[in-house]
């Protein structure tokens, strides 16, 4: 425990030294302020709050972020030590290969949680200052940042999944690249693209929240959408939403944390040095 | 395939005195076709200096990673401080890697923390080990600033650190002064003395010679030679060079001799015989050994 602490404690050490945390936090915030601000937003006939709107909004463009964010701070994390010649000796220290897998998931999961917390908390005190929200607003807003921490953290495991497969950093940066475009954009544009051609008949009509959890991105928004049925009225999809109970979608994401980071602790302690 | 948990015999496992620190049998490392170590079997006592030589990629490295459990031998079987290489019986053994590399970021006493934590030893340790090499003026420097010499010695350290039983050093010496060097050995002789057992690669063989007390010289991942520096000197029957001064009498004339060793003692006492100023008695230098041995170069072919 202690040795995971270390390294833990090194990863955050190493991602404010590098100013990651600061910008990470900065461009949330400046993110989240400007939805609120630009974001009188087309609410149509529901007569949603300021900070609602804001909700609503970060949910629907923090998937495309936050993904990037994490895989940034997560995709070189072994590949990157091992190019750089610190892996062999960190591993010729009395920890095993899990323990140093355990110990920089909890420093980079620290530091993605404290930016996502503290970026869109200003954005919601700002707001708060304005004009007090109603608690169920308050609600919505500590619902979307537990789920936006939750989607953080699958791509960081995602990333230290992609750096513990390949042997260089930059066919790491690659692979992590590919993946943001698959499962953030290409993913829900095939999705679409079938719904559309069978008109959401057939089976792809039936298996549509399961084909959504099956991609992290998309259980995040099913889940902001479960919770927030204002939210999910205004972006059209409240039939799905209502189909699917928070805590399967919770669930689903849970799982895209645990699995990538199972995988990548068990291909690591295989790998030879 | 997998040693590493194969039962090991009972002489490879306990670990009382006069058992060894190092014990490695028909220990075999493939990468693909290419044979790093190829059935390689030696022992370390505890508290013995052992000198690992060979050419460029002759397995040295590789045998102290399998050591470590870094790495998973071909075939063999691995004993270190009385057990197959683990996680936890890394407490007891301080490496120090080739080319040793620290996040440039941290500062020296950063990264001795860092280590020390992750080896459960008492931070307060870690001043007096920056201070015994040398490094506490630059303690709070990033590691980015060091020389190349000072990198080295924080390797050092942080080999160091938890007073370890088994220390592994894969040319230690490289990018040290003069002057660090020999203090370096110093450091080295007083840890002998204290019965720890050490595992240096290097390729300056002048500086080992008189401090290793065994010598394993490795080639292709074979073993070579393995044998004190007097053994290795008998077994070579290199010949001896005796340099005698005045033999022409009044301090005058120089005479140049290569005998035998068997010889060696014949030869001068005849000499002493003459009206002699000074005499000269050069022993095959570890350099010498090494080459008649026929310890080959990286650069060739081994196919
Ligand atoms: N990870 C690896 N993958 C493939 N081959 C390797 C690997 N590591 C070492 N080798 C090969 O194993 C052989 C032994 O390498 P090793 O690093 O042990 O040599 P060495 O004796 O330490 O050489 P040097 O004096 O140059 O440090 C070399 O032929 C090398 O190419
Ligand atoms: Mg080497």
């Amino acid at each position: 425990m202690t040795a995971i602490l270390a390294i833990a404690g090194k990863e955050i050490r190493e991602a404010t030294r590098n100013r990651w945390v600061l910008s990470a936090t900065l461009l949330l915030a400046l993110l989240a302020l400007a939805l609120a601000f630009l974001g009188s937003a087309p609410t149509g006939d529901v007569a949603a709050g300021r900070l609602t709107v804001t909700v609503v909004s970060l949910a629907s463009l923090g998937i495309y972020l936050l993904p990037l964010i994490a895989l940034l701070l997560s995709f070189d994390t072994v590949v990157g030590e091992a190019e750089q010649g610190t892996l062999l000796l960190l591993l010729a220290y009395p920890v095993g290969r899990s323990a140093v897998m355990a110990g920089k998931f909890l420093g980079h999961a620290s530091v993605l949680a404290f930016a996502t917390v503290v970026g869109f908390g200003l954005a919601a005190a700002v707001l708060a200052a304005i004009s007090p929200p109603a608690p169920e607003e308050w609600l919505a807003f500590a619902l979307l940042v537990a789920a936006s921490v939750g989607l953080g953290w699958a791509f960081i495991a995602i990333g230290h999944l992609i750096s513990v497969l390949v042997p260089e950093r930059a066919s790491a940066a690659g692979l992590a690249g590919g993946v943001w475009l698959v499962l953030v954009v290409l993913y829900d544009m095939g999705l679409m693209g079938a719904l559309v051609a069978t008109g959401g008949q057939g089976w792809i009509g039936d298996a549509l929240p399961a084909l959504l959890m099956l991609n992290p991105a998309d259980a995040y928004r099913l889940l902001n959408l479960t919770v927030m049925d204002q939210a999910a009225r205004m972006a059209g999809l409240q039939d799905v939403a209502a189909s699917v109970p928070p805590a399967m979608a919770a669930a689903a994401l849970a799982l895209w944390v645990a699995v990538p980071l199972a995988l990548a602790s068990v291909i690591f302690s295989r790998r030879e040095l | 395939m997998n040693a590493l948990r194969g039962e090991c015999p009972m002489a490879l496992q306990t670990n009382e005195s006069g058992d060894p620190a190092i014990a490695v049998d028909g220990l075999t490392k493939a990468y693909g076709l290419q044979l790093a170590l190829d059935t390689l079997t030696l022992s370390v006592r505890p508290g013995e200096m052992l000198a690992l030589l060979g050419h460029n990629g002759a397995g040295k490295s590789t045998l102290m990673k399998l050591l470590l459990g870094l790495t998973r031998p071909t075939e063999g079987r691995i004993s270190v401080l009385g057990a197959p290489p683990s996680p936890a019986g890394r407490t007891a053994v301080g490496f120090l890697p080739e080319n040793v590399v620290f996040s440039g970021g941290m500062t020296g006493k950063e990264v001795l923390t860092y280590l020390a934590r992750l080896k459960k030893v008492d931070i307060g340790t870690t001043l007096p080990l920056l201070e015994r090499v040398g490094l506490a003026d630059a303690a709070g420097r990033p590691v980015r600033t060091y020389s190349k010499g000072m990198r080295q010695r924080l390797g050092l350290a942080q080999a160091l650190l938890g007073h370890p039983r088994l220390l592994m050093l894969d040319e230690p010496t490289t990018g040290l002064d003069p002057i660090s060097r020999k203090t370096f050995y110093e450091l080295l002789g007083e840890l002998t003395g204290r019965g720890v057992t050490v595992l240096i690669s290097s390729h300056v063989l002048t500086e080992l010679e008189a401090r290793a007390d065994r010598i394993a010289i490795l080639a292709q991942g074979r073993l070579l030679a393995h044998d004190t520096m007097d053994g290795l000197r008998r077994t070579a029957g290199l010949p001896v060079r005796i340099i005698a001064h005045g033999v022409e009498g009044a301090g005058r004339g120089r005479r140049v001799l290569d005998v035998a060793p068997e010889a060696k003692m014949e030869t001068l006492r005849a000499l002493m015989d003459g009206p002699l100023t000074d005499i000269e008695i050069q022993p095959p230098t570890l350099e010498t050994i090494y080459a008649h041995l026929g310890a080959p170069t990286g650069q060739e072919d081994r196919s």
